[in-house]
């Protein structure tokens, strides 16, 4: 009988933290391949339709901008989350409040125009976003909360709010009923980078700017510092005169911000109204973009294109081989438990054990030392 | 006083899955290993309990998939955090994330599709007593699992040489460890045995509760029966009593749609959301009773050194 044994590395592995995403990507193929074989389809051809037909074409390299945008959004301000040790997954929550608070502009004022409505939009939708994160943040700095629960409950609630704006107060009168509001009025839409290309529009353009700015921060600046000492030792970070509550603030309004601002632009830019649903699921796709990503930006972007080309797959299948499109979720799970087992090669060597062997080692040692506890 | 009962039963089958899959997951959580997982294992097991009952025709078969499609999803969980030390957090959260995907792509067949349902116990006398009857003896047979199960778990913990060993693992794993108490083997029996609490939730929400198969059906409740273990401050009995609460609040807000009452529905149907996110601060704010009760080495990864 064998076993699995850690065995700690003396540091980490810089080969493996470059490699773990990759061989994570290959193991989702492989599983994805039985999984399709499962199905009854050919892999081959499933892997065609899935990975490689929805970007062959330049207009469908503009439909894959506007699904990794909010991705690459979300994800980056998350990753600053992680990083310091603090988790919010209530990014769709925000994602959604980000998309109301900018619509009021559009949907209470109809008539106002010009080029002040859309700087107005886009920095309404971050307030949203950030106000919507603030109470987790609240709660968890003033009374201990957790704030993995919080967040997430907030995300129930944001969609049933949204639910009842565009069914309530806000549903265009003239909509034949429909639950959504008025359309957008020209200058409330954000504009398309190539319009005789495709339909991507600038909220991708936010996404890279972001990423850059979040790297920057992160690894130049002593902010970015913080947020790493904090999240490894926060203890140490105390000594360095480090305030925890500050940086939980710190890291729920900038990943809320972005967040809304995702939001934000997917509601102006791609939709052009306020509808029940503006999401399929991005602010939880995006935890895994974040992870993928290696938490770090640049990484964020690569796997956020990744994971929104799994958004389009899934409706290619669907539409060429009548395979649901949950498909494309399943997908995105796999990923991110590949890349978390394959994460454990970077801290760790792993080494097959005979079990009998292993009880004698212990034996000997026999007096495992207490380690300090965290 | 027929009302009054009915209302009692309903608030009964909406606590159910809450409190079995909140005693799984406080048993798991007592021995240091935070699966946040729960809301995925429950919607497999609801789709494997489903799936199960509708192709063989049988709910009990659907029972015992359910219960086997959470213990087989955790132990997914299992071989990640405990065998590959991966961060407990992220992992639970995949494992939601794809039980999401994959129960919605297993059941893309059953949907509308009329289900199963467990038959309520029926003892000829007893059960025709008035008022108590019905309630004593007149549940789906999920409903005495759960007390059963909270009374079993209760006993199991706070009563037995073994249950005072999964507590100290999850209060200190490097002195458990020490002390040569198999750390690792306790873990992965706590977190199957919560995988297969979190698939019996599932399976009475897809059998019992509504007997059909939708998508998302479980609707956060795993979120919410982890809160409820906090909210319990992992004390099993107060699990019991904050599923009631929970079942009480959810029952009372689909009675005040039915109602007509003049609140927009969404509000009443995000309640029970917002009192969960109440009673976290609330219980969260008493920090001696939190700090006392929580156990030490909940949500860290321990990796032998031999």
């Amino acid at each position: 009988m064998m076993r699995l044994e850690l065995v700690k590395r003396p540091q980490r592995s810089m080969l493996f933290s470059a490699l773990s995403p990759f061989i994570a990507f290959a193991l989702t193929i492989i599983a994805g391949a039985i999984l399709f074989a499962l199905l009854g389809v050919n892999p081959l051809n499933a892997f065609e339709i899935y990975f490689i037909e929805p970007i062959s074409q330049v207009w469908q390299l503009h439909e894959l901008a506007i699904k990794a945008a909010p991705l690459i959004l979300i994800a980056v301000g998350l990753s600053v989350c992680y990083k310091a040790n603090i988790w919010n997954i209530g990014a769709e929550g925000q994602f959604i409040l980000g998309g109301i608070f900018g619509s009021a502009i559009p949907v209470l004022f109809p008539g106002f125009e010009g080029p002040l409505v859309l700087p107005l939009m886009l920095l309404f939708g971050m307030v949203g976003g950030a106000a919507y994160a603030a109470i987790p943040a609240l709660l968890k700095t003033r009374f201990g909360t957790n704030e993995i629960l919080t967040s997430l409950m907030l995300v129930y609630v944001a969609q049933l709010f949204l639910d009842w704006l565009v069914r309530g107060p806000w549903r265009d009168p003239q909509g034949h009923g429909f639950p959504q509001t008025i359309q957008f009025n020209d200058s409330a839409v954000l504009p398309e980078l190539m319009p005789d290309a495709g339909r991507a529009n600038w909220g991708f353009v936010f996404a890279l700017i972001a990423a850059v700015l979040i790297w920057v921060l992160m690894s130049r600046l002593l902010k970015g510092f913080e947020v790493r000492v904090l999240g490894s030792s926060p203890r140490a970070g105390r000594f360095a005169g480090f305030g925890l509550n500050r940086m939980v603030f710190f890291a729920f309004l900038l990943s809320g911000a972005l967040a809304g601002l995702a939001g934000i632009s997917e509601v102006s830019g791609a939709i052009g109204q306020l509808q029940p649903v503006i999401s399929p699921g991005y602010g939880f796709t995006a935890i895994i973009v974040a992870f993928l990503g290696r938490l770090n930006p640049l990484g964020i972007v690569a796997a956020g294109l990744v994971l929104a080309l799994t958004y389009l797959g899934g409706e290619a299948v669907q539409s060429a081989l009548g395979i649901s499109d949950k498909v494309a979720r399943v997908f995105q799970g796999m990923l991110l438990f590949f890349v978390l087992g394959c994460d454990t090669l970077i801290h760790y060597r792993i080494r097959l054990v005979g079990v009998a062997l292993a009880n004698g080692a212990a034996k000997l040692n026999a007096a495992p030392k207490l380690k300090e506890a965290r | 006083m027929d009302i009054t009962v009915n209302i009692l039963l309903t608030i009964a089958t909406a606590a159910t899955p809450l409190l079995i899959a909140a005693i799984g997951e406080l048993v798991v959580e007592r021995s240091g290993v935070l699966n946040l997982g729960v809301e995925g294992m429950m919607i497999m097991g609801a789709v494997g309990g489903f799936g199960a009952g509708y192709l063989t025709g049988s709910p009990w078969i659907g029972l015992l998939a359910a219960i086997a499609m959470g213990a087989v999803f955790s132990l997914l969980f299992a071989v990640m955090t405990l065998s590959l030390a991966t961060n407990q957090v992220a992992t639970g959260l995949s494992l939601t994330l794809l039980g999401l995907g994959l129960s919605g792509m297993m059941g893309t067949s059953f949907v509308g599709q009329p289900g199963e349902r467990l038959p309520n116990l029926y003892i000829p006398v007893l059960t025709d007593i008035p008022v108590v009857g019905r309630l004593l003896f007149g549940q789906d047979p999920i409903f005495y699992i759960s007390i059963a199960l909270t009374a079993a778990v209760m006993w199991f913990l706070f009563k037995t040489r073994t249950g005072l060993t999964l507590r100290s693992i999850g209060d200190s794993h490097t002195s458990a460890h020490a002390l040569g108490i198999k750390v690792i083997r306790y873990r992965y029996l706590s977190v199957i045995f919560g995988g297969a609490c979190a698939g019996l939730a599932g399976g009475h929400l897809s059998l019992v509760y509504t007997p059909q198969w939708v998508e998302n059906m479980s609707a956060g409740r795993g979120w919410i029966a982890l809160a409820l273990v906090v909210f319990a401050s992992w004390r099993p009995w107060r699990v019991l009593a904050g599923a009631y609460i929970f079942g009480a609040v959810w029952i009372g807000q689909l009675h005040a749609q039915a109602f007509g009452i003049p609140v927009p529905s969404q509000l009443l149907s995000s309640l029970p959301y917002l009192a969960t996110v109440v009673v976290l601060v609330l219980i969260s704010r008493n920090k001696r009773l939190t700090m006392m009760n929580t156990p030490a080495s909940l949500g860290q990864p321990f990796v032998p050194d031999r």
